[in-house]
């Protein structure tokens, strides 16, 4: 494996694995605090073991998250010196408050997690929300870094030079609105759907019901309302996209040839030699409206960029199909859910809804997944859009590829290893969590 | 601005070497204590770490990110030449964050313990030998951008007997601050004594370690004497190390634990100090004799700006909330952890 590819897979990885810790470590603090609020509240004791549960989790996710943000922020060096040296100055901003924010939720979370008991019940409570809270401000800023790469801001490229550097305009660039709002959304969709599920299937099982339906019925609602949403900014970012990066919605749609009245063009193996796209569904026009408004409008194809800035069609579009179809999957089910609540009270009692979402576990995050593949390889082969390519970027050190088969053990291991406690918690809920199964520990 | 920027990213690695080094010297103790004595340890240092676990790392995070954003190149040369022992203290990190998690919050209680140990005990021992290979390498110009074969240019540059002196040094410093702290987290008398004497003896270690340092940069023919002993400054912050030694060493059977990790964070920050201060403002130097300075090498002045007032609004919010926590579980430490 040359040391370029390498590199490559390894960013992808670490990230990758990173963003599922991050996802988690944002949204579940919001659940636990809603579950506790009730608890307040109400004094149901139901309540306040799915907190306790649920905090355990969170502070399993936000360690390892903190651990792999931290590798991240080593690599970031490590594998792409010479896009860190003229990048670093001018993105550092977000990634400089986002410190602030990590720090906050880091403090908030050891308030949170000892002060059971300890602290006023109420000032204890807000500990967990400024952890959740600040948890989404840093996923926000970090994700307006990436939105940089996509539309870099903040700068004039004069002579191979970067000149007056202005780190504020850098930050707020063109993409950073609808990728925040796009990253925040899915957070929501893919943590909830995953806890939704698993809590279905315990319910499915017959174990500690009463515990397991208060969980799923938190981690349901905010995944089905923010399924809901997720179309609503995908189309946000597919205009935004369209507008700035032009070759990266050509690859997302394989759609090869500059054209009015293009067609939207779902699933089918995109043949980059006869620029064609065989076995797809082809909707004339939609594609036109989508991205100008208009069913007429001229959308750019392949053919309007030249070889060398192409990205990879293939895979990028494979990834958008796949995003794209998870998240009408999961609309689909969330309005299931809703039309349960509001009318079909009896299929909340039944078992397929909790079947079909025991099946939705992991859809979220593949979408997440998919959806990263989608902007990261969308953006290639530049790192910074326009101006740096990733191939300039990379580290001058050779054997990368040990390192990356190394990273990847440990990834793997660590991966495995939270599955294995997570799965421990859950097979332990009757005897720690659950205080009606129980004689009460505290 | 700069000044508050490189006042920061000073502090930032101090406070780094004092929490995560006890934190670090916590394991590192578990190494080094028989079998009958390691729950104690572990339970006791578990109660005075938790609350903080969480944000003692974020210190180094915190140093990076000053790096990379105000003095780029200095990041990505460090990067780039120190690219294996950075990968290990990586390992290292990933290791023990991740067990130090499933030894505290695995739900079932069995064999995996096991497991965790020694992951635990053994990355608490690496992370801090590379930290202190890194920071040496740093400073021995050993580092050659012009080197055009793998060895020279990505091995040579930080394996020599001074930065592997330094790496255990390191480690010393690490148990030692753990010994210190952790005497006044003992709740019974036969633990209170059993500490003193540890602390006693990782003294002497630590004394050792710091003469292997001095040996091994004269085999490496690194001007270190001269570095430190060469300016004022220096050499009273050295002075005045030694001199709370001695009265650490006085008042180590007194019950006065908080008197004890002052002077010990004492001792710390002026060691650093005295090795900072004699290059301050080159922290990388090279083989060919280039320096890379705080003052020459930062980024332009509105990034730094940004990056200073960042900083500044940052602390506003933390300190407090910092200094809050921290306040609270010393305050009332008598309550078990809670799941
Ligand atoms: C739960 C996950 C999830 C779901 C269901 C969707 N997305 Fe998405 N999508 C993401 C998760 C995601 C993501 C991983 O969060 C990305 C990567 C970068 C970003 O900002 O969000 C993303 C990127 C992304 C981009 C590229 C943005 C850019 O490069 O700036 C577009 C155009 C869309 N999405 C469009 C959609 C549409 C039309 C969807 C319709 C259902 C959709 N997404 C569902
Ligand atoms: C602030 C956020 C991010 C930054 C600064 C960033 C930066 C980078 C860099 C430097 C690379 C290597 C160069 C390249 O191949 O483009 C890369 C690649 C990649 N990143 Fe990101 N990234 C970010 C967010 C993410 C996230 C959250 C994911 C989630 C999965 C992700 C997925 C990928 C993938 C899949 C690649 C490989 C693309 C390829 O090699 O073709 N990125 N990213
Ligand atoms: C290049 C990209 C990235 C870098 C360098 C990075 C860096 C870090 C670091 C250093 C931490 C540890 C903080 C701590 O100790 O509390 C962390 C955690 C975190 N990161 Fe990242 N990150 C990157 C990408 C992302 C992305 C794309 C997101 C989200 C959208 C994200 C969201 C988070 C969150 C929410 C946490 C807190 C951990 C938790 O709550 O579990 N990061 N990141």
């Amino acid at each position: 494996m040359d040391d370029f590819l390498a590199a490559r897979l390894q960013m992808a990885f670490s990230l990758g694995f990173h963003i599922v810790f991050a996802c988690i470590g944002m949204v579940m603090p919001f659940f636990m605090s809603l579950a506790h609020f009730y608890w307040l509240k109400t004094k149901k004791t139901v309540f306040r073991d799915v907190t306790k549960a649920w905090s355990a989790g969170v502070a399993i996710f936000f360690a390892t998250g903190a651990v792999s943000g931290t590798v991240l922020s080593f690599e970031l060096g490590l594998l792409w010196p010479k896009f860190m040296e003229h990048a670093g100055p001018i993105f550092g901003m977000p990634f400089s408050l986002e410190g602030t924010a990590f720090f906050i939720e880091a403090i908030a979370l050891g308030f949170y997690l000892y002060g059971w008991n300890k602290l006023n019940p109420w000032f204890h409570w807000a500990t967990g929300v400024v952890v959740g809270i600040s948890g989404l401000l840093s996923g926000i800023l970090v994700v307006a870094a990436n939105a940089w790469m996509n539309s870099p801001a903040g700068f004039d490229y004069i002579d191979g030079k970067y000149l007056n550097i202005d780190p504020v305009k850098a930050m707020f660039n063109e993409a950073w609105f609808s990728q925040s709002l796009h990253m925040t959304v899915a957070a929501f969709v893919s943590t909830g759907f995953a806890v939704a599920g698993v809590h279905a299937l315990m319910i499915l099982k017959g174990k500690n019901v009463a515990f397991h339906s208060t969980a799923f019925k938190i981690a349901a609602i905010f995944a089905t309302v923010a399924a809901c949403l997720q179309p609503i900014s995908g189309d946000i970012s597919a205009k935004d996209v369209a507008k700035r990066q032009p070759a990266k919605l050509a690859a997302m749609e394989a759609h090869f040839h500059t054209e009015r009245n293009a067609p939207l063009i779902i699933g089918g193996i995109p043949d980059t030699a006869r620029k064609t796209v065989d076995y797809a569904i082809r909707i004339p026009g939609l594609l036109s409206f989508m991205t100008t408004g208009d069913f007429n409008g001229e959308v750019k194809g392949l053919d309007s960029i030249p070889k060398e800035d192409q990205p990879p069609v293939a895979v990028t579009h494979y990834a958008f199909q796949i995003m794209v179809g998870l998240g009408m999957a999961m609309v689909g089910l969330a309005l299931l859910y809703f039309l349960a609540l509001w009318k079909k009270g009896n299929w909340l009692k039944s078992s397929w809804l909790l079947k079909l979402f025991v099946l939705a576990t992991p859809m979220g995050f593949i979408a997440l997944e998919a959806g990263w593949t989608v902007t990261e390889v969308g953006r290639q082969p530049w790192i910074i859009h326009g101006v740096m390519r990733t191939a300039d970027a990379v580290t001058p050190m050779p054997g990368i590829a040990y390192s990356f088969y190394l990273f990847t053990g440990v990834y793997i291991s660590l991966a495995v290893i939270v599955i294995l406690l997570l799965y421990r918690q859950i097979t332990m809920v009757g005897k720690i969590y659950d205080s009606s199964s129980k004689v009460p520990k505290s | 601005m700069i000044y508050v920027v490189i006042t920061f990213l000073w502090t930032a690695i101090l406070l780094y070497i004092l929490l995560g080094g006890a934190d670090f010297g916590a394991g590192i103790i578990e190494l080094f204590t028989s079998e009958k004595n390691k729950d104690r340890t572990r339970k006791t240092m578990y109660e005075a770490i938790g609350p903080i676990w969480e944000a003692n790392h974020m210190w180094l995070i915190i140093a990076v990110v000053i790096l990379f954003v105000g003095f780029p190149k200095i990041y990505t040369t460090v990067s780039i030449y120190l690219h294996i022992p950075l990968v290990g203290m990586l390992l290292g990190i990933i290791a023990r964050g991740t067990a130090f998690v499933f030894r505290n919050y695995d739900a079932v209680e069995d064999d995996m313990q096991k497991v965790y140990t020694p992951i635990f005990v053994y990355s608490s021992l690496i992370t801090p030998f590379f930290l202190g290979i890194i920071a040496a390498s740093a400073v021995s110009g050993r580092i050659d951008p012009q080197a055009n074969d793998f060895l020279s240019a990505f091995v040579f540059s930080w394996l020599n007997w001074f930065s592997v002196a330094v790496g255990i040094f390191t480690v010393s410093i690490c148990g030692f601050l753990a010994t210190i702290f952790i005497i006044g987290q003992t709740r019974e008398e036969s633990d209170r004594l059993h500490f003193i004497r540890k602390a006693r003896r990782t003294i002497f270690i630590v004394m050792f370690c710091g003469a292997l340092v001095f040996l091994a940069a004269y085999f490496e023919q690194i001007p270190l004497f001269s570095w430190i002993f060469g300016d004022t400054p220096g050499l009273i912050a050295i002075i005045a190390a030694s001199i709370s030694l001695v009265v650490m060493f006085f008042v180590l059977d007194k019950d006065k634990p908080i008197l004890l990790r002052l002077l010990a964070g004492f001792q710390v920050t002026m060691i650093l100090f005295a090795a900072t201060y004699s290059h301050f403002p080159d922290i990388l130097l090279l083989k060919d004799g280039e320096n890379l300075s705080l003052l020459t090498h930062q980024g332009q002045v509105k990034t730094i700006d940004s990056l200073g007032y960042a900083l500044l609004i940052g602390s506003i919010f933390i300190l407090p909330a910092l200094v809050y926590l921290i306040y609270i579980f010393q305050k009332k430490k008598e309550v078990p952890v809670d799941h």
